[in-house]
């Protein structure tokens, strides 16, 4: 296997509110190998941005804080690194592109100053090759009339534009692990379709490792060669992109998977999932998913499951995998698979 | 053959940029730029495209939430472009209209049987009793339970709210409503509960949807036909098989094509657009999309295409098709 660039053990993050504690990571181990895609799915709430935020030591405290967990990052722990060794991880080995394109960038100044501003304060260079460098960036994410544009502010370029200067101004370092939180949820489809080529090419020439945040499973079979499920804060499932897409295992990411409308199949009623995300809480006991499964029995209500693995790689959070439940399991796999 | 419930022709909607001054006209963002559709009584039309292409101001034209700019639009037979503002409102019981956000479509400070009970009240039913028990009957229509009644919008989940806006466009037993986006906002698996709860609706209470969004496998699952719509023009319009097996706009099947699907086996010509939609204010003389079409000839930055049946219940809006090849 090739080397490991980020390692997260155990991750948790919670929040202190008003009204209580809120376990918003629950617990979270992710793997992300060099030049590899992972993508994290699952619905709002589920804690996917939180442990992205989480990486880059982002999370605002208070209210949030880590309290427990390992964040590897090529072996340097970064849970407690001091901020100013943070800084010079940020923007320079690990990037990370948001979703809002419009809200990311200071609409005060140029795209120049601000491409050049991350160029400089990562690498010595003086002003002037700084601006050629962003020149350079600016056309390599496809920008037309880049050294008109490079003069420009945010309001005079559309969304898409803007996600691919957040793009450029991510990649200028040659980062090692691009961390990219929804990265065109806020954009329409023809432009997404450029973008998501644009980040796949961007993986192939730099061999830059992506954790990309998405709630779209069209676009995780589109570019992702891994895949973990969340839900209401803890991992559910693992496997490559094939394996959650063509045989999910967890029946949350069965379930999340059958409740989509296909484009090219016709079907009466579309399946759906009984009930609404639960917000996450302390001290629950039991399966998270137990209340909306239809597998779910005793056990399940009683005891908080394990990732159990199934094959390398593949793991699943449910009692329906524990070996112990032996019969359980073989009759499980025929429903499931059904 | 089943009639027409909604006929639109040649709607317009042009927005004023007021600028300089004295606030003089200085330009006009062609929201709606001449469409025309018409809706099949117990039907479900979808209308897809992208963000700013208009499908929203068309939607909110028709029921003259917007006043439109020009053109027609008949609901039952009756031209409704010119009716004063109390026979509208008489007659918006018979069309109601969902919207996109269900954290903003509900006051704040009303409880869900105030909600519900005002479009009750304004078309005449004045009793409160017999509206509290109309208001119990309509939550539990969409999946709520009675005793929701007393609480806050605050209270509820995105599915929630958006099922206590759909009570409230149900309320008279409209005819035709008008949902614009009425799932985007909504995660996945309730999505598709509020999906199968629409068209629950539309078997039980013969309704005919005009169903406006982006997300052309929602509109692929939910309607009977689509149109697509770029820059304010209707493109193509057909029976949604036919449109998505066999897509005749440049655009249509670019958009298509795009769409990401969540099944690694399906290999993909994609057709990547270049560029960006161009602004409404300013659209490109002739076709719209000729700024971005792989197939653009010299007549398409002259002649706006004309809207044409090239095939039967087929419409596109495409030099390719016409007569003028």
């Amino acid at each position: 296997m090739s080397d490991l660039v980020l390692e997260l053990n155990n991750l948790q993050t919670h929040f202190f509110t008003d009204s209580g504690e809120v376990p918003a990571v629950d617990g979270v181990s992710i793997k992300v190998h060099k030049g590899e895609v992972v993508g994290i799915v699952g619905e709002s709430g589920c804690g996917k941005s939180v442990t992205s935020l989480s990486v880059m030591q982002l999370v605002p405290t208070p209210p949030g804080k880590i309290v427990g967990g390992e964040i590897n990052f090529k072996g340097e722990n970064l849970v407690n690194t001091s901020e100013k060794r943070m800084k010079k991880i940020r923007g320079n080995e690990i990037s990370m592109i948001f979703q809002e394109p419009m809200t990311s960038l200071n609409p005060l100044f140029t795209i120049g100053n601000q491409l050049r501003e991350a160029i400089r304060i990562h690498q010595k260079i003086n002003k002037r090759e700084a601006r050629s460098k962003a020149i350079d960036m600016l056309r390599i994410v496809g920008i037309p009339r880049a050294d008109a544009v490079i003069d420009e502010y945010p309001h005079q370029l559309s969304g898409g534009m803007r996600q691919r200067v957040m793009i450029a101004m991510a990649m200028s370092c040659n980062p090692e692990l691009l961390i990219a939180d929804e990265p065109t949820t806020a954009l329409d489809v023809t432009i997404q379709a450029q973008i998501l080529d644009l980040m796949r090419n961007l993986n192939d020439e730099k061999d830059t490792a992506i954790l990309l945040i998405t709630h779209d499973l069209g676009v995780v079979a589109e570019i992702c060669d891994r895949v973990v499920v969340m839900y209401s804060g803890q991992v559910v499932e693992e496997g490559t992109t094939r394996e959650i897409l063509k045989d999910p295992k967890h029946p949350y990411s069965k379930g999340l998977i059958k409740s989509l409308p296909k484009i090219h199949e016709r079907e009466q009623k579309l399946y759906s999932i009984p009930g609404t995300v639960p917000k996450p809480k302390m001290g629950r006991v039991g399966c998270r998913f137990a209340p909306r499964c239809e597998f779910a029995f005793d056990r399940c209500f009683q005891e908080d499951p394990e990732l159990y693995s199934i094959e390398n790689d593949r793991l699943s959070r449910c009692f329906l995998y524990d070996q112990k439940e032996g019969d359980r399991t073989e009759n499980a796999e025929a429903n499931i698979g059904s | 053959m089943q009639k027409p419930i909604l006929e639109v022709s040649g709607l317009k909607k042009y927005f004023e940029i007021k600028g300089g001054v004295f606030g003089k006209k200085v330009g006009e963002v062609k929201a709606v730029d001449g469409i025309s559709f018409s809706v099949m009584e117990g039907e479900i039309l979808g209308i897809v495209g992208e963000s700013g292409c208009g499908k929203s101001t068309a939607g909110k034209s028709i029921l003259r939430l917007i006043e439109p700019s020009a053109g027609e639009v008949k609901f039952e037979n009756k031209d409704i472009t010119n009716l004063s503002a109390e026979e509208m409102r008489k007659l918006r019981r018979n069309m109601q209209i969902i919207f996109q956000d269900p954290y903003a479509s509900l006051n704040p400070r009303h409880t869900v049987e105030k909600i519900i009970g005002e479009p009750l009240q304004i078309h005449g039913m004045s009793s409160a009793k017999e509206r509290k028990e109309r208001v119990k009957e309509l939550l539990e229509v969409v999946g709520l339970s009675a005793y929701h009644a007393s609480r806050y919008p605050h209270q509820f989940s995105g599915g929630q709210r958006q099922r206590i806006g759909i009570a409230r466009a149900l309320a008279n037993n409209p005819k035709l409503i008008i949902c614009d986006e009425p799932v985007s906002a909504l995660d996945v698996s309730v999505q598709s509960q509020i999906l199968n709860l629409m068209e629950e609706l539309r078997d039980e209470f013969n309704l005919t949807y005009v169903f406006i969004a982006h997300d052309l496998s929602v509109v692929k699952h939910i309607s009977d036909r689509v149109g697509v719509m770029y820059l304010g023009r209707m493109v193509e319009l057909t029976d949604k098989d036919k449109l998505y097996d066999d897509p005749k706009h440049p655009y249509t099947q670019a958009l298509l094509s795009a769409v990401p699907l969540p099944d690694p086996d399906i290999a993909k010509d994609r057709i990547i657009l270049k560029g960006d939609v161009p602004s409404p204010s300013n659209p490109p003389a002739g076709c719209a999309f000729h700024t971005r079409c792989p197939h653009a000839m010299d007549i398409c930055s002259k002649v706006r295409p004309e809207f044409e049946e090239i095939e039967d219940n087929h419409f596109v809006a495409c030099h390719l098709y016409g007569e003028v090849q």
